[in-house]
């Protein structure tokens, strides 16, 4: 025990030596090396100390039977009565909550709507997709230049900007045909980039890094939402104060309703035969070919809908900050909402829904701790796969069954599928 | 007697390795053929080469009079030939139900037909097994589920690849009952891959012998099971 302590602390001691006991400072004439021999002195210290305490407290500690099922069971239980719980306490939110709340709601449903559509691609197809952002920015471009070049509204750019991304999805999908895992996220990643870097040197049409401003609004029927009101707009017609917060609550409500038409639409396709084949290409891709599924068909269909529904919120993305820039469409993104899927456990709805609530919304409320803030988002995740390697909500309930639903709990699943 | 599947030298390559030298077969209408040989003759080879994957580089495959080797897989087994895979390939996180219902091309429930019955008479343990995953049955089970999946597009010819591979005797004198069961009540042609010589002679009507990729050797299945040289390769020392 004491030796495994020593071994941490001398590996601490060759991170910590050059990262924290040297440190520069301007000095007079140049920079100027200064040791801080105590604080790598501390910082082993903490490691062996630390080390020691928490090997004491293994052996102390007795040797627990998982019992796996029954908090599967527990949590499906949960999971029956905080659906609804959720979904009330969201429809009602533009009532209780303030301004920054709601703003804060439309960015979780955001990513909520981005979650439950990679996870037609990644939960239930099996194909790793790094570059899911690709898609929502096509979407949202597709929105800002249809809307400045043809002067479409938003209802009407809106299927345009999701047909246009499955488009872009299926144009992934061919070359990527073959590829299973590894290689295919290797791909999908390169593909997130190249169309980021297109938009980026593209000047003459999305002009760039300097993004496009000025994008249309969206509206209720043709009555606009403005704070001085007017002829045509949501206040004259009600005959009610302008109020830029209007605007707020119809996004909420906007981005509300694309997110429930996404797990609609999600939920009825694992029922359907193209859901199921889905479902069945992640388990096992031979057996597929061998049973006259036709692999090609299936997997350009997973990539394509999961890509219209990112084309759709991209397109609410550019309604809702009316500019849109290369900056907000990095790998980060895609990384966020991947994890917003895993974490959630693959295949999971409301698990999706709620990991985003934590990672967007937690993520928000962490901006006090600062430059802090990473290091808990980090500690957050590794805590979550160490405690739940299968996300919040793992399991998969049958498509279909004759009689009584049993649904697979998360200790018969293999990590990393739903 | 009309033939149903015939093969006429057909190689097949895996890159630059031949696994197929010129295979000739024939398998008629209502015959179980079976086809024998030891590890890396080439026999999966020569039953994925009818599927289209891997496919054949010289030679015609002719199902039911129309050439089939160029034919996308899917298009393949949508003309009523259905494959039970080596190593079986069932589903092992869906349910025994859903993966018969991948076995009748997705269809969705209530288009089903007598399909479902035609199983559960051939395998009752199906039934008690439906709401299960495919992954924690048995063996045994297993393997009736790739059987009981591939019968749910109501084939007419059953390509069974190694279906006795693993299992306990007294699995595999049930499963190939089931198939000589299946062949006399409903007629289907079988063409059956197998190590299990013995096992598979006995069943079938003819059998075939590959060896290095080639055909060696063919009859009837009592005529090759009588011969000293399968005896002496396939049956005694190795052969149960």
């Amino acid at each position: 025990m004491l030796r495994d302590a020593a071994l941490s602390a001398l590996v601490a001691f060759g991170l910590f030596g050059p990262m924290i006991g040297l440190k520069t400072e301007v000095g007079v004439a140049a920079i100027e090396l200064h040791t801080r021999p105590i604080a790598v002195l501390i910082a082993v210290a903490a490691v062996f100390f630390g080390r020691l305490g928490l090997l004491a407290w293994q052996s102390t500690r007795p040797v627990q039977k998982a019992a796996p099922g029954r908090m599967a069971d527990s949590l499906a239980y949960i999971g029956r009565y905080l659906t609804p719980i959720v979904l009330v306490l969201t429809i009602t939110m533009p009532f209780y909550a303030e301004r920054y709340w709601i703003d804060l709601g439309i960015l979780v449903l955001t990513y909520v709507m981005l979650g439950w559509g990679l996870n037609i691609v990644v939960g239930l197809a099996g194909l790793l997709d790094l570059g899911y952002v690709a898609f929502y920015a096509v979407g949202a471009y597709s929105y800002a230049l249809i809307a400045q070049n043809f002067g479409l509204g938003f209802w009407s750019c809106l299927p345009l900007a999701g047909i246009l991304a499955a488009f872009w999805g299926v144009l992934l999908g061919f070359p990527v045909l073959r590829l299973r895992g590894d290689y295919l996220a290797i791909v999908t990643l390169a593909f997130g980039e190249i169309i980021r870097v297109v938009i980026l040197n593209w000047t003459t049409l999305t002009g760039g890094p300097n993004g496009m401003s000025g994008i249309p609004r969206p509206t209720l029927f043709g009555l606009v939402f403005n704070s001085g009101g007017g002829k045509g707009s949501f206040a004259d017609f009600f005959g009610i104060e302008p109020s830029i917060s209007h605007r707020v609550i119809f996004l909420f409500y906007v981005i509300l309703g694309l997110a429930l038409l996404t797990n609609w639409v999600s939920l009825r396709l694992r029922r359907l035969p193209l859901g199921r084949a889905w479902e069945a290409l992640r388990e096992d891709e031979i057996a597929c070919r061998a049973l006259g599924i036709d692999v090609t068909v299936t997997k350009l269909t997973a990539f394509a809908i999961g890509a219209a529904f990112a084309g759709f919120a991209g397109a609410f993305f550019a309604t809702r900050q009316a500019f849109i820039s290369p900056e907000s469409f990095t790998f980060i993104e895609s990384a966020i909402v991947l994890a917003i899927v895993v974490l959630g456990g693959l295949g999971s709805q409301l698990g999706v829904a709620l990991a985003a609530i934590v990672m967007i919304g937690g993520g928000e409320m962490f901006r006090d701790f600062q430059e802090y803030r990473m290091l808990i988002f980090g500690g957050a995740l590794v805590l979550v796969m160490v405690v739940r390697p299968r996300g919040f909500l793992s399991g998969r309930t049958p498509s279909v069954s004759l009689g009584a639903k049993k649904k697979i709990g998360a200790n018969l699943m293999t990590e990393g599928h739903g | 007697m009309s033939a149903v599947l015939s093969l006429s030298g057909v190689t097949t390559f895996y890159g630059a390795v031949q696994a197929l030298r010129g295979v000739d077969l024939v398998v008629n209408e209502g015959e179980i053929v079976t086809l024998i040989g030891a590890n890396g003759a080439g026999k999966s080879t020569l039953m994925m080469t009818i599927c289209g994957t891997p496919r054949a580089r010289d030679g015609k495959i002719l199902h039911l009079g129309d050439d089939i080797s160029a034919m996308p897989t899917h298009q393949i087994m949508r003309r009523g030939i259905a494959q039970s895979p080596e190593g079986r390939r069932i589903f092992s996180r869906m349910t025994v139900y859903e993966n018969l219902l991948m076995g009748a091309h997705g269809k969705s429930e209530a288009s089903l037909g007598t399909e479902l019955d035609q199983v559960f008479t051939l395998f009752p343990r199906l039934k008690e097994r439906l709401s299960q995953r495919g992954g924690t049955l048995s063996g045994g089970e297993q393997q009736m589920l790739a059987i009981g999946r591939a019968l749910m597009s109501k084939p007419k010819l059953l390509l069974l690849d190694e279906p006795s591979l693993g299992l306990a005797p007294l699995v595999v004198k049930l499963i190939f009952n089931a198939i000589r069961e299946l062949n006399r009540t409903t007629g289907l042609t079988v063409l059956l891959v197998e190590q299990n010589a013995f096992q598979a002679l006995r069943l079938a009507h003819r059998g075939y012998v590959l060896v290095n990729g080639q055909i060696t050797m063919a009859g009837t299945g009592a005529d090759l099971l009588a011969r000293p040289e399968i005896r002496a390769a396939y049956l005694e020392g190795g052969g149960h």
